[in-house]
């Protein structure tokens, strides 16, 4: 029944798609289609937490190729994805309700819209190769079209342009992928793929390479990160919000899918790809989140940073997992799961906050904002929940996930390999250092965007966003809130899909009294939400009480004190850049070789001062750029063979079947 | 049940009213130190009382968040430090947060004094914030190694399990050492304390913690005032409970054990302010950039901890 309604609700996520076509041009036709994806999201979300029972929900349509049909399926894992992609779709189109009014071309985002959130429904879904890999691209091209929708914008199309391009080479590894698990039989179906006997490790190896290229392209792994700040900020920001909380999820979902569970039972060394390249992608997301100006390419940046985390946690799953350490892997896996539920909450709030922002001042970058918290307080309120929620700050839910990977890192000594051994201790150290940048770079991105002075008249002049907006993220820190205070709620929906994938579960949650979470065992760690909330409360209020009670009310406006200099200028504050200078020098100077460049002219000259800082992208200039110069260099030999005589053309028609024929012959 | 949440409330008041006191008391070592007589030992009591009487001159540019960050600051580190054992262990509510969680809980309090200190949108506000994020960006994953180190060696990450395994397993171990070393300039960062800031000074170039608080006064001074001893008192109380858990009075014990508890923990004060004080006037503050190596050096030596651990579980 729930995957029926499911199906259902998707086929009329794609009529909703197609009505928008008809209906793009009259002026009700945003409200329309916003509230009816409201609607069909908290239908899908209902459906996936419907219980079920223990067994999955499986049905096969004649769709797509007539000799595979189309297998759909929903269990334990698929019904948690499915739950966070409608949270974040929800809340997405109840705050496009009001914000589409701003959309001087809803045409262009109208249609594809519905169509995206239905791609991404349908992958979770899908339960053969064919199934998958068409709804993987539905999702890809429809929110392509989304990153175009401003293509008027050369910076908006250079990013579709690299997204399209990561986006098909993440389809093709896929689709080797499944190939190779297929086998030659060509048994595409996810059940054969799991009855089928395991290949070599040469095999396995090669599948775990290309789920890594695949889903980790789509969900920004460095270093195959490069398309995310550039398309995830381009797109209107309800859509962003989508791309950066929620489809970088199904691409989570994605790797789970294929490492976890069709690949069967995992070697230790499978977790070391996952553990390095998610350490790197933590550290290297927070430290260019950090240096950010703009304040939607800081929240994708920020995006790729807690991918890293969810990678961490998935290695770590698996690491135990081959060592048939049931109950720690499972703390990981479902570390892993909750960092997933919470980045979806926050990181959608945050790019709601931010296209509010936008809407507001027409500005983006956070050194022309400044003192938006007197212009727009609600905007502020959240904006500065989700900044604590994703700093990883008690009592909100981003610590909760936080500590759990904590907790199964202190695990990991047991584990027997020396590789690991080694490697673990330094992941730790990753993770710690990019939770406290993770602080740090939203200190500063509130600090510059919302506190102190305007900088610009549009941010002065700022109005508060509309309501429908406002509920949308104000029922998104509900949930953050939520989250943190009983997570043993949360942690006990995770735990039938922990079962399902590492064969083990952490203890119940939900009996342990006072609601607290002990994972492993009470003696061990434990940690209260609830108790450290209302302890926090208690205080704040007691020591108000003693103030009111026993000290003095008076206040005074006045300007500020500043050591005796206050001045008025707005450009006197500190700004986005000045902020950043010290941890761009200290780790900046390593991850981007920045360096700050000072022309003072001498005294008497009467030329201006200048200060300019240089940044590099190591990643863009180490991997790529050496990619693009050795493609233009192919294309500029083979252009060569474009300005042949007729006798050069035969003679490499005769040349080419020549070694074709030499190349059968000498095949054994 | 009376009984323990008696001791738990005991627990809560001791560290507030503690806190000025341990303040008060390094002063006034420090002051001997240098052969000046100093400010007697209550003087921080009777700052805080003061301060609480005076009227608040806010910035007019100060927003909502410049008024309850003092209360947020106070009530995070307030719980954090009354989560941390002084003169017993496995108290009723020992259980709701362990060492990560209370590492968290400081790492809200900066959160919000950072934002407070950008708040008005002076320059010194942003330079002190700017700052304090660099030093906490080093000086927090070197604290979660540290917890690492001394989880890995308790088997728990909760205080009271710690203690209790420090108190009944005697052994010297490589990885302490580390880890002491390690925690103590943790504790030094963290509390602006000589070589990485002043808390004496106003010197505008220098200050990190003073510059964030500097719109300040009245009433939220006091708070914030009190929020910066409680914090020294937890770092204080930490390393006590950690590495020298004598004298703690064990889960369910009476009254006089307890007492006896509480004497050794503020015997335990003395002489930790009494060694702050001494470290201080013997050494110079360093250069602002000068800091993150000396964090470094935290961070590797709590790596260095974690990587033994990871190793061979004896060392």
């Amino acid at each position: 029944m729930p995957l029926t309604l499911a199906l259902c609700s998707i086929a009329a996520l794609l009529c909703v798609g197609a009505l928008a076509v008809a209906l793009a041009q009259s002026l009700a036709a945003s409200r329309v289609v916003y509230a009816l994806c409201l609607g069909l999201s908290l239908i899908l979300f209902a459906a996936a937490v419907t219980p079920r029972g223990a067994a999955a929900l499986s049905t096969a349509l004649p769709l797509g190729l007539p000799w595979i049909g189309a297998h759909f399926r929903l269990d334990a894992l698929s019904a948690f994805f499915m739950a966070v992609v409608n949270l974040g779709g929800a809340a997405a189109s109840l705050y496009a309700i009001g914000y589409g009014a701003h959309e001087k071309h809803p045409s262009r985002i109208l249609p594809f819209f519905p169509v995206f959130l239905a791609g991404m429904n349908l992958v979770l879904l899908a339960d053969d190769a064919f199934a998958f890999l068409v709804a993987w691209e539905f999702m890809s091209l429809s929110s392509w079209a989304l990153v175009m929708a401003h293509h008027q914008d050369a910076e908006n199309r250079r990013a579709g342009y690299v997204y399209l391009l990561m986006a098909s080479f993440g389809t093709l590894a896929l689709l080797m992928a499944f190939g190779l698990l297929a086998g030659s039989a060509g048994a595409y179906a996810f059940a054969d793929i799991r009855e089928a006997a395991r290949g070599s490790p040469w095999t396995c190896g090669l599948v775990l390479a290309l789920a890594i290229l695949g889903a980790g392209s789509k969900a920004g792994l460095a270093p195959l990160h490069i398309w995310l700040p550039l398309a995830h900020p381009a797109a209107p920001s309800q859509v962003s919000a989508l791309m950066s909380g929620v489809m970088t999820k199904v691409a989570v979902y994605g790797f789970i899918r294929i490492v976890f569970d069709l690949l069967g039972a995992p070697e230790f060394w499978w977790s070391m790809a996952p553990l390095t390249l998610g350490a790197i992608t933590a550290m290297l997301g927070i430290l260019s989140a950090t240096i950010q100006s703009d304040l939607k390419k800081l929240l994708a940046y920020s995006t790729i940073e807690n991918i890293g985390v969810v990678f961490v946690a998935l290695g770590l799953a698996l690491a135990f997992k081959s060592n048939g350490m049931a109950l720690p892997a499972a703390l990981a896996f479902t570390a892993a799961l909750f960092h997933v539920f919470n980045h979806a909450l926050f990181k959608s709030l945050l790019f709601l906050g931010a296209g509010a922002v936008q809407s507001a001042t027409g500005e983006r970058d956070i050194e022309r904002l400044g003192g938006l918290i007197h212009a727009m307080p609600r905007t502020a309120f959240l904006f500065l929940g989700a900044c604590v929620a994703i700093s990883a700050l008690p009592p909100l839910n981003g610590f909760v996930s936080e500590w759990l990977v904590f907790q199964a890192i202190l695990l990991s000594p047991s584990l027997p390999q020396w590789s690991l051994k080694l490697l673990v201790p330094a992941v730790g150290v990753a993770l710690a250092l990019s939770a406290a940048l993770c602080a740090g770079c939203f200190v500063r991105a509130f600090g510059v965007a919302f506190l102190g002075r305007a900088r610009s008249l549009a941010a002065k002049t700022a109005q508060e966003t509309d309501p429908w907006s406002l509920a949308a993220m104000s029922g998104l820190l509900a949930l953050c809130l939520l989250a943190g205070l009983v997570p043993s709620y949360l942690i006990d929906t995770i735990t039938p899909a922990a079962k399902l994938f590492v064969g083990g579960h952490v203890p119940t949650q939900g009996g342990i009294p006072w609601l607290s979470i002990a994972p492993i065992a009470e003696s061990r760690s434990s940690y209260n939400g609830l108790l450290v909330f209302l302890f926090m409360a208690f205080s704040a209020f007691f020591a108000a009480w003693i103030v009111r009670v026993f000290g003095s009310t008076a206040l005074r406006r006045g300007p500020a004190w500043d050591c005796g200099y206050p001045d008025q200028s707005p450009a006197t504050q500190y700004t986005g850049s000045s902020f950043a200078q010290p941890i761009r020098r200290t780790l900046g100077s390593v991850a981007f070789v920045a360096r700050d460049h000072l022309d003072m002219p001498a005294p008497g000259d009467t030329r201006p001062a200048r200060f300019g800082v240089e940044i590099h992208d190591r990643v863009w200039e180490g991997l790529y750029a050496p990619i693009l110069r050795a493609v233009d260099f192919c294309a500029e030999q083979l252009d060569r063979t474009h300005y042949l005589t007729i006798q050069g053309y035969l003679g490499l028609v005769f040349a080419t079947l020549v070694a074709l024929l030499l190349a059968i012959a000498i095949w054994p | 049940m009376i009984f323990d949440l008696a001791a738990q409330a005991a627990q809560m008041i001791l560290v507030l009213s503690l806190a000025p006191l341990l303040l008060g008391f390094t002063r006034k070592v420090k002051a001997r130190l240098l052969r000046r007589r100093g400010a007697p030992a209550l003087q921080p009591y009777r700052d805080l009382l003061r301060l609480m009487r005076k009227e608040v001159v806010l910035a007019d540019d100060a927003s909502w968040l410049f008024r309850c960050a003092p209360y947020l600051i106070f009530a995070a580190t307030w719980v954090a430090a009354a989560l941390v054992p002084t003169f017993a262990t496995g108290l009723t509510f020992s259980w709701s947060a362990d060492l990560i969680a209370i590492t968290a809980l400081l790492g809200s309090a900066r959160f919000f004094l950072a934002l407070a200190g950008m708040d008005v949108g002076t320059s010194f506000g942003g330079i002190g914030a700017s700052r304090e994020t660099m030093f906490a960006s080093l000086a927090e994953p070197a604290m979660i190694m540290i917890v690492f180190v001394v989880a890995l060696i308790a088997g728990s990450t909760q205080l009271s399990e710690i203690a209790f395994h420090m108190l009944s397993h005697t052994e010297l171990r490589v990885s302490y050492g580390l880890a002491l070393i390690g925690l103590v300039i943790v504790a030094i960062a963290e509390n602006g304390r000589i070589p990485v800031d002043n808390p004496a000074t106003h010197l505008e170039l220098t200050m990190v913690h003073e510059a964030m608080a500097l719109e300040y006064s009245g009433r939220h001074l006091a708070v914030i005032e009190l929020a910066a001893a409680l914090k020294l008192l937890l770092y204080v109380s930490l390393i006590a409970c950690i590495f020298a858990p004598w004298g703690l009075a064990p889960h369910g014990a009476d009254l006089r054990a307890m007492a006896f508890g509480a004497l050794a923990y503020v015997a335990k004060l003395a002489v930790g302010g009494f060694l702050l004080a001494l470290f201080e006037v013997s050494t110079a503050k360093m250069r602002v950039f000068r800091v993150p190596d000396f964090l470094g050096a935290a961070l590797m030596l709590g790596l260095l901890g974690t990587l033994l651990l990871f190793v061979s579980r004896s060392l």
